[in-house]
């Protein structure tokens, strides 16, 4: 199918290509043929035409792409306290862009347009001139240094936890190709752990010191559960390759580096299942839901499973590529009310536990 | 100074004549800087054949994951049974497409290209300072290209780590096939690549400083020469360090020291590994690796900016602005690297620094874009295929270059950080926008290099295709990105959640698979108009600089008789006074006629 369809493709690009060489030709009969391969009035009277065509089509294709696709981008609904500042920054951000890109590309084309050539026209000797230059090297510099300052602030506050406000202490770890969690249990500090002290015999699967009093209340989960307005701070260790520890609704991300703990801490500010009721993420479940329903039409016909339902999780993703099954190293966060939480961590069991 | 290097040149001009040259010393073991140009062009556009091919075999995957298709069957055999892409091909073709594009065609294909054609014949030299070490220069790029097709016939795989290798996914062969052979060939012919490299800056930089003919002041430089002979610095200050962490990677593979490894436990078994980091290698990795982001986009500056004043019929606006910020780009481009870091761990105080000084780099690349928007202001534009690519080149380096905005801002990178937000940035600002510059090269002095024109209609429609395709391709990829897409998956189906990106997807494969079937119609008419195409007069474009003075065919030493003596930089173009709308570089002013003070 997909080779039927690049045939197609292929066929129809060629067909193109032939008639528009075709046209070309056809315009140049009457043109001096000497000139070779160089621009005539009228090829610089078409290309100039197709300019404001092109600049046509970036325009459009800038809308399109925001109808269509706009609603896509994690730019609004943070799930985290320093998300919305992220948010805010981007979206002031994207205004500068577009606004340049909107000006800058209707300019370049709309020159390349208006003054395209003309034979016995002479172009204006026009070298040097330090105020436009000036103008337009402190413009940059202005908004740039708001920007820069903006930005600042905010990885400032980002990547400085606050440890004051007493954040929950959680370990992220990563290996080919899954994560683990382990919980600081009652005392709110991790045991010491070392790859070295792997036991799998054991299911001492993170190399935790077993002799560690710190370690004894840990809690080793397969599932994130975070307490909605609770500080967490991640400590992320990695035994093997580089991972990412990518989050992308708390606009968070820090690599899982072997042989060293890195750190990332973020505030929650909304649950799981109030996020699943915001109107943003109904509309998104429902389309993505009608894909999959389409999509498990064709693969019951060919006598396959069909897809499962899908239901909104907040997600731990891999974001270093890591090897060959990166593409599905994940791990469902959930985040809930203190009780909730409670009740959930009293069901697991602490490492001392686990090694009797 | 200039006197004695005319001597030495009018004496290796005598001895060159009297060789006989044989089929061999003219076509391949050739020192003369015009051939060595026009291999390195044909070595890098068969590279970038391989490099687009692998591209579209991975879109196709992207677009409709795992499904049978019999280009894969046929191309990747057992890496494909059944038609079906395997995880560890796609990783692996990620990543030769990555490095392949980078080093072998916008590195050497670009750079040695241009800079080996031009330097000589813009400043005014018979060749090289080293003719022998061009020669060696070519053929280490040769060997090191062979040795990186060779890799991807390994029995384990090539190397499938990105085409930035961390550690210790390429250290270890465990942890991934592509890290075994395939990832020793890769190492080794890189550092063949870089030995080949700096033989060429070297030669570049010496060529500029002392060979330049009588009268070719430093400010009287076409941008050209400017862009190629700063790109050649940078490439002498990084590239050994990556030379560096290749070397210290090998070690740690083969000789089991632990420069970049440490605490590694793996498939049941601890490694001896410690003491080593991975950021280590980051910081090396990317010390070389962001200034090979301007190693790549500097000549296409250059030739854009030739060609655009060239073709404009105009001065290029604010030529030392122009110098200037090359010279900013490149100094700022050696303390940036850090923002490719900003999550991998190190310091957040390394982050702010690392913040300011990639925003700083901003302003001279906006002064860039605004005077070759002056440039156009007012000209009497002749719209050539080279101008075409040459504006476009403006247009893309625009849109990407903008986004690098939140790229390099680390709050925000934090969330967009190793997207498709990422590879939309920098394909456009780096990628396509560095391959304008080399179509534009090429369209321009293809009658220099060849002695034929090339097709104009083909390379209108060329540009137009390849232009809409380009957008076409990347600019949906922001929105994908933004929606926290990562970069480097094999298929996104193991996520409900990007569903509804499938069709961007869709959309972004299909121009791809247009815009590379178009450059059919490049390759067409580049290797056909090399005995069919038009005979080319000397100065086709109507140019200032040297090169058009020299005789269309090919001699060696480049001028019949005496070097050329330069008098007025290389934009008088439309310049009042005279009747002609361009006024060549060799040209005496007249009397009365003041020199501009740019």
């Amino acid at each position: 199918m997909t080779a039927l369809f690049t045939i197609i493709i292929v066929l129809f690009i060629a067909v193109a290509i032939w008639q528009m060489v075709k046209i070309f030709d056809l315009a140049q009969v009457s043109a001096d043929t000497s000139t070779g391969g160089i621009a005539t009035d009228y090829d610089n009277k078409v290309n100039g035409y197709l300019m404001i065509g092109f600049l046509v089509f970036i325009y459009a294709l800038t809308i399109i792409s925001f109808v269509k696709w706009g609603h896509l981008p994690l730019m609004s609904n943070a799930a985290s306290e320093h998300g919305s500042e992220v948010d805010n920054l981007m979206i002031i951000s994207m205004a500068v862009i577009f606004t340049v890109q909107i000006i800058t590309q209707f300019l370049l084309h709309y020159f390349a347009f208006k003054y395209r050539g003309e034979k016995g026209k002479k172009a204006l000797f026009f070298a040097d001139n330090n105020t436009l230059e000036a103008i337009w090297t402190i413009i940059p510099v202005i908004v740039l240094a708001g920007l820069i300052i903006y930005g600042l602030f905010t990885w400032t506050s980002i990547m400085n936890v606050d440890e004051d406000a007493d954040p929950m202490i959680v370990e992220i770890y990563g290996q080919q190709f899954n994560w683990t969690a382990r919980y600081s249990g009652q005392d709110n500090v991790l045991g010491m752990a070392n790859v070295r002290l792997i036991d799998i015999d054991k299911a001492n699967v993170l190399g935790i010191d077993e002799a560690d009093p710190n370690a004894q209340d840990d809690i080793v989960v397969k599932e994130l559960h975070l307490v909605v307005g609770k500080p967490v701070l991640f400590q992320i260790r990695s035994q093997d390759v580089l991972h990412s520890v990518y989050m992308p609704h708390f606009r968070a991300q820090m690599n899982a580096v072997p042989g060293m703990i890195t750190k990332f801490g973020f505030t929650p500010t909304i649950t799981t299942k109030e996020m699943r009721e915001t109107p943003e993420m109904i509309d998104k479940v429902n389309n993505i839901n009608e894909i999959r329903a389409e999509k498990s039409k064709g693969l019951t016909a060919e006598g396959r499973d069909a897809l499962d339902p899908y239901e909104f999780h907040f997600l731990l993703l891999c974001n270093k590529i890591c090897g060959k099954s990166h593409y599905n190293m994940q791990m469902n966060i959930i985040v809930e009310t203190q009780e909730e939480y409670d009740a959930w961590i009293k069901e697991q069991t602490t490492f001392k536990e686990s090694l009797k | 100074m200039s006197t004695h290097a005319v001597d030495t040149h009018a004496h290796d001009d005598d001895h060159g004549h009297h060789h006989k040259e044989t089929f061999v010393t003219k076509y391949i073991f050739s020192q003369d800087h015009k051939m060595i140009a026009k291999q390195y062009l044909i070595t890098g556009t068969l590279m970038g054949i391989i490099g687009v091919l692998m591209s579209i075999m991975f879109r196709i995957q992207i677009a409709w994951p795992e499904e049978p298709n019999v280009l894969f069957e046929a191309l990747l055999g057992k890496w494909a049974p059944g038609g079906v892409m395997d995880a560890d091909i796609y990783l692996a073709l990620v990543t030769i497409h990555g490095t392949i594009m980078v080093f072998f065609v916008l590195t050497a294909g670009l750079s040695g290209t241009f800079s080996n054609l031009l330097i000589p014949l813009q400043i005014g030299a018979r060749d090289m300072a080293s003719g022998f070490l061009n020669m060696v220069s070519y053929w280490l790029f040769f060997l090191s290209s062979i040795i990186m097709l060779m890799s991807l016939f390994v029995e384990a795989g090539p190397a499938a780590a990105g085409w930035t290798i961390y550690p210790p996914l390429s250290a270890l062969p465990m942890a991934q096939g592509g890290s075994g052979m395939g990832m020793t060939l890769w190492l080794i012919s890189m550092a063949i690549f870089i030995a080949s490299s700096l033989l060429g800056s070297l030669n570049y930089i010496v060529t500029v400083i002392n060979m330049r003919t009588k009268g070719m002041s430093m400010t009287r430089l076409p941008l050209t020469i400017w862009a190629f002979f700063v790109t050649a610095i940078i490439g002498v200050v990084s590239f050994p360090v990556l030379f560096a962490a290749a070397l210290l990677l090998i070690m740690d593979r083969s000789f089991g020291t632990s420069f970049f490894l440490s605490d590694i436990f793996i498939q049941g078994e601890v490694l001896h590994y410690q003491g080593g980091s991975p950021v280590l290698f980051e910081h090396l990795f990317w010390f070389l690796g962001h200034p090979e982001v301007y190693i790549v986009i500097l000549p296409a500056m250059g030739i854009v900016s030739e060609i655009m004043a060239s073709n404009s019929r105009k001065p290029i606006f604010g030529y030392r602005a122009m110098v200037a910020s090359i010279l900013a780009i490149a100094f700022l481009s050696t303390i940036v690297w850090g923002h490719h870091m900003f999550v991998s761990g190190m310091n957040p105080f390394l982050g702010s620094v690392f913040t300011f000084t990639t925003l700083l780099i901003a302003i001279p690349s906006a002064v860039k874009a605004f005077n070759w928007i002056t440039t156009l202001w007012k000209g009497n534009l002749q719209m050539n295929p080279a101008m075409l690519f040459s504006i476009g080149f403006v247009s893309t380096f625009i849109t990407g270059g903008l986004t690098g905005i939140i790229l390099g801002d680390s709050a925000l990178d934090i969330n967009v950080h190793d997207t498709y937000f990422v590879i939309a940035h920098f394909h456009l600002v780096m990628g396509i926008s560095a391959i304008y510059g080399m179509f534009a090269g090429v369209y321009h002095w293809y009658p220099k290099m060849f002695g034929r024109m090339l097709n104009k209609n083909l390379g209108y429609i060329h540009f137009w295709i390849t232009a809409i395709c380009a957008y076409g391709v990347f600019f949906p990829m922001h929105f994908i990105g933004m929606a926290g897409l990562p970069r480097r998956y094999y298929t996104n189906s193991a996520f409900p959640l990007f569903d509804d990106l499938a069709d961007v997807n869709i959309v972004i494969t299909i121009f791809a698979i247009i815009g590379g079937i178009v450059q059919i119609v490049y390759l067409y008419n580049f290797f056909t108009s090399m005995f069919m195409g038009k005979k080319a007069v000397q100065n086709p474009w109507r140019s200032n600089t040297l090169e058009w003075t020299t005789p269309v065919e090919h001699i060696h030493g480049n001028w019949p008789g005496a070097i050329p003596h330069v008098y007025r930089w290389s934009y008088d173009y439309s310049k009042p006074g005279h009747d002609d709308d361009f006024v060549p570089q060799n040209v005496p002013l007249k009397e009365g006629e003041e020199e501009l003070q740019h």
